[in-house]
């Protein structure tokens, strides 16, 4: 990520990233074992406080560099499907959170 | 100017795929997302390739924009409606930056393409084949919609300053959206006077624009915005405060609003600036 980019890579966690100093959060969505490569991931806070969301990769995944803490993962796909898990984010570390919906 | 007039749903958009004065432009933060699939008959445009100068900060020149939108076959009276993906932050900052231009007609697709995609509606990765147009910007840059750094320090006390990022950005703890590595400017916190509104307060889970009653609860009760003052809005590089500036402007039509497109990554990093930390009072 360069200084002047704020564009997102494309959605996914294709590209392997270390944490380094970062709380990073990543993970996969699946339905059936497959995939599901339409879809958003959202990071909540305290209270469903919004802040972070990202279209899931073709290969279902999804990352944030979050601050470290609670959160809750929602994720949101066609048909009306969304599943909700709890992560802790930390630094340092990469959290991987896998979802079935 | 009401929200019917600069908004419309995906059954607006779906009845005018195809219509020869409608033109559909797909912007997105991730630039890859057109190319998977979008709306028929949508162009793309690059937030950062086609909208930004490659070297210095700033947006491209009017000659620039002419070029940009002749090249992709967008005519003077032509419509054009904007949408794209992450609630529309990047819309919103295509919209707002059309406005600049003086190009008035111009839309939002409400819910931008997270709806259309979780209505599970038809995309295609056919390209449109649009002629080249002669384009002519109405205007040179509409200054009265944006805010430059000088503005924005004498603004403070004086004006609503409303910083759109989240929380943990607004407080310092972080840098940057929490989906993207922390880097950037280089001091965290606020501007001081400025409140905390979200940009996520603005929109549903789908992406869609809260109503007029919800938004102005938002703004003027919960976050005590005197609307009788102007305003600027600021976030990060500009994309998600012109998302509160749409809100703002266009939907609860306050006269006197602009978007701080330097933002924190400008202000962040300038010499001797005052800066506030922590949470919003």
């Amino acid at each position: 990520m360069t200084a002047d980019g704020c564009g997102a890579p494309a959605g996914g966690v294709s590209a392997p990233v270390t944490a380094g100093s970062q709380a990073v959060v990543e993970g996969r969505v699946t339905r059936d074992g497959a995939a599901v490569a339409t879809g958003y991931a959202r990071l909540l806070g305290t209270g469903d406080e919004f802040v972070a969301e990202v279209p899931l990769g073709d290969d279902g995944g999804f990352r944030f560099f979050a601050a470290p803490g609670p959160w809750t993962l929602r994720v949101l796909a066609p048909g009306g499907l969304r599943a909700e898990r709890p992560v802790h984010a930390d630094y340092g570390q990469v959290t991987t959170v896998d979802v079935t919906i | 100017m009401s929200r019917s007039d600069v908004l419309v749903d995906a059954d607006w958009a779906e009845a005018h795929i195809g219509d020869p004065h409608v033109v559909i432009v797909e912007v997105d933060e991730d630039t890859s997302a057109y190319d998977k699939g979008h709306i028929p008959t949508a162009v793309k445009l690059d937030w950062k390739k086609d909208l930004q100068d490659p070297v210095r900060r700033d947006f491209v020149d009017k000659t620039g924009f002419e070029a940009l939108l002749s090249e992709r076959g967008i005519s003077n009276d032509d419509t054009v409606l904007l949408y794209g993906g992450n609630n529309n932050w990047f819309a919103a900052y295509a919209y707002w930056y059309f406005k600049l231009y003086g190009h008035d007609k111009v839309l939002l697709l409400d819910g931008g393409r997270k709806k259309w995609e979780l209505d599970s509606r038809e995309l295609s990765t056919e390209l449109p084949r649009r002629p080249r147009t002669s384009y002519t910007a109405a205007r040179d840059q509409d200054l009265s919609l944006r805010a430059l750094r000088d503005e924005v320090i004498d603004a403070i006390g004086q004006r609503n300053l409303v910083d759109v990022r989240s929380p943990d950005e607004f407080a310092g703890r972080l840098l940057a959206p929490a989906h993207l590595p922390q880097e950037q400017a280089q001091r965290a916190g606020h501007i001081p006077t400025a409140r905390n509104v979200p940009w996520s307060k603005a929109a549903n889970e789908d992406g869609t624009f809260r109503s007029d009653q919800e938004l102005r609860q938002l703004y003027e009760g919960d976050a005590g915005l005197d609307f009788g003052r102007d305003t600027i809005a600021y976030c990060r590089i500009g994309e998600r405060s012109a998302h509160t500036w749409f809100v703002l402007h266009e939907l609860l039509g306050l006269p006197n609003v602009k978007n701080y497109d330097g933002s924190w990554t400008e202000y962040g990093s300038l010499v001797g600036v005052p800066i506030e930390l922590g949470e919003a009072r």
